[in-house]
C-alpha cells in the first residue's frame, strides 16, 4: 500500500489518482498507523512551509515520517513535501524543517516573475537517479514555486533547473526522494517518474 | 528554460462543453473530459474550464467535470466562472483543480483575493479581468492608451483601471492574471498586445493573454511583443484550424521556448 500523506495542503487527489492509475494500491492518509505501515510514502503538497510543518506537528506525523525513513521506507517528497525535507526555510522568518537533508529553503531573488510557474526543463545530474529512469535529459516538468532548496551535500543534487540561475530540482538520499516540480502534473513523463518511485517500493 | 504556455480554454455549461468542438475521433463532442484528454495528449500546457453554468441548482455539476478530469487528465487544470467564497473554490481544490480564477467576485470582495491567497496559496489564486479600450479610436487613445474594467461577463463597466487593479490584485495576493481584452475577444484578427504588454510590464506575476487568437503568428505576437508569458485560445483549437503541436512548432521555430512533446527513452 502506497501512502498519500494528507497533511491539510495541496491537491492530494491528483497525487492519489496518478497513483492509482499507474495500478498501485494507495492511501490518502492522516494516520500514523497507517503512514507506519506502508510500502512506500508519498509527502506531497503545495502552499506555505510553516503551516506545513504545523501540520505536521499538530497531526503527530513528524516521529512516525521520520521513522519510516529511517527504516528504509521509500519516501517521495513533492514541492512543498520535498522542501519540508530540508533543515530549514525563511519562508515566513526562519522555520524549521524535518532536516532528514541538510540544508537549506530560499527565496527567488532575481528579476524574474515569482511564482515560477510552469513547464521547466530538468538536467539529470548524475546516472544514479532511479527514478528518472526512461526519462530523457532535459525533459519539461511542471513547476510552480516561490522558493527553492539549496542542499549542503552537492552529492544529493540528481537534477536542477535553471531560473534566474541553477536551483536543485530533485534529491536523493538513501531511500528518500524529492522533487521541486509536480510529476502528478507533468503528464506522460511525469506518470514515468511515479511509476518509477512505486517500482522501489 | 521556463515554457511559455498554450492554453486551450473550454466554456463548460451545466456539466457539457458548449461552443462547437470540432475534432476527429472524438467520440462525444461535449464530455468535457474527453476533450480535457484529447488536448493533454495533444501536449497542451494547462486546461482551463470556464464555466458559465447560470442556474444555481446545476452548479455543483462543474465538481463532477474536475473529478472526473483530474482521474485521467494530469497537467494543471484551472476553473473558472461564478467562484463567490473560500468555500467554492475550497470545493473544486479538494475535486481537483489546481488553480481557481477569480472575476466578479474578486472585485465586489477584495478580501477573497487575499483570503484564499493565504489560506490556498498564491500558486492556485487565479484572477481573471475583462479590459476594454477607453475612448476607442480618439487620438487621446492612440497615444495613451487606458483600459476599464467589466464584470459580470463583460456586462458592466466598473469605472477601474486595468493596469491599477492588475497592480493591486497582485499585492493582494493573486499568483496569476488571465487578461482578457473584451475588445479583440471572438475577431480572430489578434491578441490585444499592447494592453497584454502594459499588464506583463506592470506585475510580476504572469499573465495570460486571451481574446482574438486566429492565427499561430497572433500567440507568437502576444508572447513576444505582449510580453505574455502564457496564451489562451478557445476557438483555433477547437476547430482543428491548428493543432496544439503546430502552433508549438511554428512558436519553436521562432525562438520560443515551448514544450515540445515529451520523450521517454531507453532504460539505463
Amino acid at each position: 500500500m502506497i501512502t498519500v500523506v494528507d497533511y491539510g495542503l495541496g491537491n492530494l487527489r491528483s497525487v492519489s489518482k496518478a497513483v492509482e492509475k499507474l495500478g498501485a494500491e494507495v492511501e490518502v492518509t492522516d494516520s500514523p498507523e497507517k503512514i507506519e505501515k506502508a510500502d512506500g510514502i508519498i509527502l506531497p503538497g503545495v502552499g506555505a512551509f510553516h503551516i506545513g510543518m504545523q501540520n505536521l506537528k499538530r497531526l503527530n506525523l513528524l516521529p512516525v515520517l521520520s521513522e519510516a525513513i529511517s527504516k528504509g521506507t521509500p519516501f517521495l517528497g513533492i514541492c512543498l513535501g520535498f522542501q519540508i525535507l530540508f533543515t530549514q526555510s525563511e519562508e515566513h522568518g526562519i522555520c524549521n524543517g524535518m532536516d532528514i537533508i541538510k540544508g537549506k529553503v530560499k527565496r527567488f531573488t532575481h528579476e524574474l516573475k515569482i511564482p515560477h510557474m510552469g513547464w521547466n526543463q530538468v538536467k539529470r545530474q548524475k546516472a544514479k537517479g532511479k527514478i528518472f529512469n526512461g526519462v530523457s535529459d532535459n525533459s519539461y516538468f511542471y513547476f510552480v514555486h516561490s522558493y527553492y532548496a539549496e542542499p549542503e551535500d552537492k552529492n544529493v543534487i540528481i537534477a536542477a533547473t535553471e531560473y534566474g540561475h541553477e536551483f536543485t530540482s530533485a534529491v536523493n538520499k538513501d531511500n528518500v526522494w524529492g522533487v521541486q516540480f509536480h510529476p502528478e502534473k507533468s503528464s506522460e513523463l511525469g506518470l514515468k517518474i511515479l511509476g518509477n518511485f512505486l517500482s522501489l517500493c | 528554460m521556463l515554457a511559455k504556455r498554450i492554453i486551450p480554454c473550454l466554456d463548460v455549461k451545466d456539466g457539457r462543453v458548449v461552443k462547437g468542438i470540432n475534432f476527429l475521433n472524438l467520440v462525444d463532442a461535449g464530455d468535457p473530459v474527453e476533450v480535457a484528454s484529447i488536448y493533454s495528449r495533444e501536449n497542451a500546457d494547462e486546461i482551463v474550464f470556464l464555466d458559465i453554468t447560470a442556474s444555481v441548482e446545476k452548479r455543483s455539476t462543474i465538481l463532477d467535470v474536475v473529478k472526473k478530469t483530474a482521474e485521467q487528465v494530469f497537467i494543471p487544470l484551472t476553473v473558472g466562472g461564478g467562484i463567490r467564497s473560500i468555500e467554492d473554490i475550497r470545493l473544486l481544490l479538494k475535486s481537483g483543480a489546481d488553480k481557481a480564477s477569480l472575476n466578479t467576485a474578486a472585485v465586489e470582495n477584495k478580501d477573497l483575493i487575499r483570503e484564499a491567497s493565504e489560506q490556498f496559496g498564491s500558486q492556485c489564486i487565479v484572477v481573471a479581468i475583462d479590459a476594454k479600450r477607453r475612448h476607442k479610436g480618439t487620438k487621446a487613445q492612440r497615444e495613451n492608451p487606458e483600459w476599464e474594467v467589466y464584470i459580470y461577463g463583460g456586462r458592466k463597466p466598473i469605472g477601474l483601471d486595468v493596469i491599477e487593479w492588475a497592480e493591486e490584485v497582485k499585492e493582494l495576493g493573486a499568483g496569476e492574471i488571465l487578461l482578457t481584452s473584451m475588445d479583440s475577444d471572438g475577431t480572430k484578427d489578434g491578441y490585444d498586445i499592447e494592453l497584454t504588454r502594459a499588464v506583463s510590464e506592470a506585475v510580476n506575476i504572469p499573465v495570460i493573454a486571451s481574446g482574438g487568437a486566429g492565427t499561430p503568428e497572433h500567440l507568437c505576437q502576444a508572447l513576444t511583443e505582449g510580453k505574455a508569458d502564457a496564451v489562451l485560445a478557445a476557438s483555433i483549437f477547437h476547430y482543428s484550424e491548428y493543432s496544439i503541436q503546430e502552433v508549438k512548432k511554428y512558436l519553436k521555430e521562432r525562438g520560443i521556448a515551448v514544450r515540445i512533446k515529451g520523450r521517454l527513452c531507453a532504460e539505463l
